[in-house]
């Protein structure tokens, strides 16, 4: 590989973010060569600069963003000091660019296969019909379904994984050298995911294309990468290639985001038969339409101090079973009772006493906090409302609550949600759950949108907080190390069916339900072959979307 | 211009377009280079006719019969400047924030808020400083605007008088206190109306929102303007002659057809703020309406809803100038910039004789111009800086 010239080489590059009149360097001096066909992994937490770096690849800086020092050099062009029109011919054509939210990246109405066509017809690589012919090959080659027909859709008509396999494809539309991958399967499920990695994984490797793989998921970049690059902060941590990477990590950040995955907790023993669950459902069946119900027959109980983790993909009624227990959707048959007693199905008729024993963390902090309000006031409503504390007492109950979450309280109550990080979020809205001082609290996927570090010191929280507080969790998530990490018991659901329930340590055995036994072999290890062998074990057919369809159809 | 004039031009400007870069690259100044180098020709060409419009827009500067153009090209750089001024006053007077906040300014937005200042002053202390009353009536008639004796001006009277001797100096300042007073306080009126109903369609849905919408729908489906004459004819009649009442109709009937569109925005922003995790959160917790409207929705929704704020009252005032020009709106003796247009617009057609005759309705109506322009770079702005509407 030496002796050949590298492809991509960047020099001391040097970006600023430019926000509110404040300068902030994203990226300290970082440089790196790609060579042609080789693919360079590149992992940090978020605001690490990833994504930037991967965009000054392309010479490309997002609004607010600026190239300050260093020099970006694509096959020998100078891609900082080169005009927009000399950018614009190798974009598209040599250098491509995939992003995390395929859905969100494709235009809404346009048919896929016109918006593949577009790049090479603009740069005159092939006529249309000949582009159109090419898309099809590469949708076969991508293992999409139906590959003549399918271009001829909507975005709208194609699934998550389908849309990310086509933006891919489109990015192969012109061969070029360089595609940068921008976090492709971060928003996929498990099983979708792994289905999308071998496309990419496959395509690269027949074209020879080099490649920039951006992702936080230490599993993911394991299977892809050649070499790993690790960021903090915008500075380089440490690179090397994937195999001696994984082996033997120097340096301690490295190390710490290796031992992430080793957090997990004793599994409880199970609770004494007879014992009064505080959360049980029998035979929920709920539906949004009339007919068409999303979750069916639904039972289960959570015992005091455990944890139940709910696991299926999107779309199964993990989170609509949520929904029934909260009372918004009113469940059409079956009960759900609290301590013994039955609740009223619909949350307006509960008592205020029923309301505050039973809390809810959300997934997505940004959205759960109100924007417009300190964190103060979104800690101290609940206090306030529920425990009719107000004035003094009131802030020394928040104070006491930001203690018991690990924040500074004298730092954080004046401040706005937007003023604070993903993580401290996320326990600002676990703060807010244990303001109601309840007996039950539904996590719905809270750690899916944070990093691995900062997913990790969140589930200890959630432990810590069950052991002192003898709390019962609803845990709802679509990661199994998650569940590995916290969960006593397990629910697996699949399209509104319980398919599979028990104590954890029984789940991660054989025998399993087929839906199970995908889920569980689907979860990237951090073995760089695992990929390969789970290949050759189940077969390309056998993976993802395929896997269920199969499973439907007996 | 005749035709070969125009040949001219256009192969002018063609021949422009072509020289434009190798020429842009050779100015020793690095932004023009580095825009010509990355130019397409078509950008060329859109850049010359806007050389060339600039050049044809100097040469009408100097052409003396049109004084209009005149005053109009005066009045925009003078503006331009004294917001320019305000703008860099306001960065170097004031706290921290209000000094950031002018920083990050446009020019526009800095020139709209100094108006509207300007405006409000005018209106709150028209007492001190319109020369005369209202309805003062003095011997001399149809005096033109200047000042000039020469010119059939009177030093007493700045801006001239009307046909039957009023004072239009001091009927342009008391008119500003009627109009933007009545509009101010109707788009209040409307707000808190449309707000209130649509913030409560939206957090309870069902059939409340259903039947809320169908009526706001029925009154939305009758033009505006015809409606609220309809409207206006009829509250005559009820007022009799007690001419204080019909503005107070006035008011209510502007501000329950403007909240129908006060109500659709707030209804549509709220659905917005309603699906978000911390509303059902706070819905959870089992709080009642009030707090639900008051402090989670009103919160959120106070960006889009300012800046509605800001055209709604451009389209209250027009309206109520609209109406008093048709004889409807604020009664006599009473200014109103509208009435003033309508009384005067005779003189319209005296510009090409006498300029200045003319320009006795065009003071009225550039004062209308001026505030719904102003009002909108402000909001523009507001919009632009919380971007709460802007995807």
């Amino acid at each position: 590989m030496t002796n050949t010239k590298p492809l991509l080489k960047i020099r001391d590059l040097q970006v600023d973010g430019i926000s509110d009149e404040t300068r902030s360097r994203i990226i300290n001096k970082v440089s790196l060569d790609l060579y042609p066909g080789e693919v360079l992994g590149l992992i940090g937490e978020s605001g690490a600069g990833k994504s930037t770096l991967g965009l000054a690849g392309m010479g490309f800086t997002r609004d607010g963003c600026e190239i300050v020092g260093g020099s970006i050099e694509f096959d020998g062009i100078d891609l900082v000091n080169s005009t927009v029109e000399k950018r614009r011919q190798l974009l598209g054509s040599r250098i491509a660019y995939v992003a995390q939210s395929a859905a969100a990246s494709f235009n809404p109405s346009h048919k896929i296969i016109n918006q593949h066509t577009e790049a090479p017809v603009f740069h005159r690589k092939f006529s249309r019909i000949d582009a159109e012919t090419d898309a099809i090959n590469l949708y076969r080659r991508l293992r999409l379904p139906q590959p003549e027909m399918i271009g001829f859709r909507y975005p709208h008509q194609l699934s998550g994984g389908q849309l990310q396999r086509a933006m891919t494809a489109m990015a192969m539309s012109c061969r070029p050298d360089l595609i940068i991958f921008d976090e492709p399967t971060t928003a996929l499920d498990v099983t979708t995911q792994i289905e999308v990695l071998s496309a990419i994984r496959d395509i690269v490797e027949q074209f020879s294309t080099a490649a920039i793989y951006i992702t936080h998921d230490l599993a993911v970049v394991a299977q892809m990468a050649d070499r790993i690059k690790v960021l903090l902060r915008g500075d380089e941590v440490e690179e090397n290639t994937t195999r001696a990477m994984l082996k033997s990590p120097r340096e301690s950040y490295t190390k710490s985001l290796w031992a992430v995955r080793s957090f997990e907790r004793k599994q409880k023993p199970p609770a004494k038969t007879g014992a009064t669950p505080v959360i049980s459902l029998k035979n929920v069946t709920a539906a949004y339409a009339m007919n068409d119900p999303v979750v069916c027959d639904v039972s289960f109980d959570i015992h005091a101090g455990r944890t139940v983790a709910v696991v299926g993909e999107s779309g199964s009624g993990k989170s609509t079973t949520a929904r029934c227990i909260t009372g918004l959707l009113p469940p059409l048959t079956g009960s759900i009772s609290f301590d013994g007693t039955a609740l009223q199905p619909d949350y307006r008729q509960r008592s205020n006493e029923q309301l505050r024993q039973m809390q809810m963390i959300y997934q997505m902090a940004d959205t759960a906090l109100n924007p417009r309000k300190k964190i103060g006031e979104i800690i101290g409503r609940p206090v306030e409302f529920y425990l009719g504390l107000t004035g003094r007492e009131k802030r020394r109950r928040v104070e006491e609550l930001l203690a018991q979450i690990e924040l500074e309280p004298t730092e954080f109550v004046d401040r706005y949600p937007a003023e604070i990080s993903g993580g401290q979020k996320q326990r600002i809205g676990i703060a807010r759950a244990l303001a109601a001082e309840p007996k039950f609290i539904i996590c719905d996927e809270v750690t899916s949108a944070l990093d691995q570090l900062v997913a990790e010191g969140i589930l200890r929280l959630l432990t810590d907080l069950q052991d002192k507080m003898q709390l019962s969790f609803m845990l709802i998530t679509h990661d199994l190390s998650t569940v590995r990490a916290i969960a006593d018991e397990v629910v697996v659901m699949k399209d509104g069916l319980v398919v599979e329930s028990g104590p954890k340590n029984d789940m991660f055995k054989p025998p399993h339900h087929a839906y199970t036994d995908l889920l569980l072999s689907s979860v990237p290890n951090m073995d760089p072959d695992w990929l390969d062998n789970l290949l050759a074990s189940r077969g390309v057919d056998n993976i993802g979307d395929a896997a269920i369809e199969k499973m439907n159809e007996n | 211009m005749t035709w070969t004039s125009g040949f001219i031009w256009m192969v002018s400007i063609i021949a422009m377009s072509l020289f434009l870069r190798p020429i842009g690259r050779r100015v020793p100044i690095a932004p023009i280079q580095h825009a010509c180098t990355g130019m397409s020709l078509g950008g060329a060409f859109g850049y010359s006719i806007a050389i060339a419009i600039i050049y044809l827009m100097c040469w009408l500067y100097f052409v003396k019969e049109l004084i209009f153009f005149q005053w109009f090209v005066q009045g925009v750089i003078g503006l331009g400047i004294a917001g320019y001024l305000f703008r860099l006053a306001g960065q170097h007077f004031g706290t921290d924030g209000s000094r950031k906040m002018f920083r990050q300014m446009p020019v526009t937005a800095a020139l709209g808020i100094i108006i509207i200042i300007g405006y409000a002053i005018m209106s709150i202390f028209a007492d001190w400083l319109a020369p005369y009353g209202q309805a003062e009536i003095f011997a001399k008639v149809n005096v033109l605007p200047g000042g000039n004796p020469d010119l059939g001006g009177d030093p007493a009277h700045l801006l001239g008088t009307d046909q039957i001797g009023r004072d239009l100096l001091s009927r342009l300042i008391y008119g500003g206190q009627n109009t933007v007073g009545i509009a101010f306080i109707t788009t209040c009126l409307a707000f808190l109306i449309g707000t209130f109903f649509g913030f409560l369609a939206a957090a309870l849905g069902g059939w409340f929102d259903q039947a809320l919408s169908r009526i706001v729908d029925m009154l939305m489906s009758i033009p505006q303007l015809i409606f609220a004459l309809l409207l206006m004819t009829i509250a005559s009649a009820w007022a009799g002659s007690e001419k204080w009442l019909l503005t107070i109709y006035m008011i209510l009937i502007i501000a329950v057809l403007d909240a129908t569109r006060v109500f659709r925005l707030s209804r549509a922003v709220g659905m917005n703020i309603v699906v978000m995790d911390f509303f059902e959160a706070a819905k959870l917790r089992g709080e009642k309406m009030p707090y639900l409207i008051f402090n989670e929705i009103l919160p959120n929704a106070f960006a889009p809803l300012l800046a509605e704020f800001g055209l709604r009252f451009c389209f209250v005032f027009l309206t109520i100038a609209s109406l008093s020009f048709l004889g409807v709106g604020i009664q006599p003796p009473l200014a109103d910039w509208g009435t003033m247009v309508k009384d005067l617009a005779q003189f319209i057609n005296f510009a090409v004789f006498s300029p200045l005759t003319a320009a006795l309705p065009l003071m009225a109506a550039s004062a209308i111009a001026l505030l719904t322009v102003a009002v909108n770079f402000v909001v523009d702005w507001v919009l632009h800086r919380t971007s709460g509407l802007r995807e």
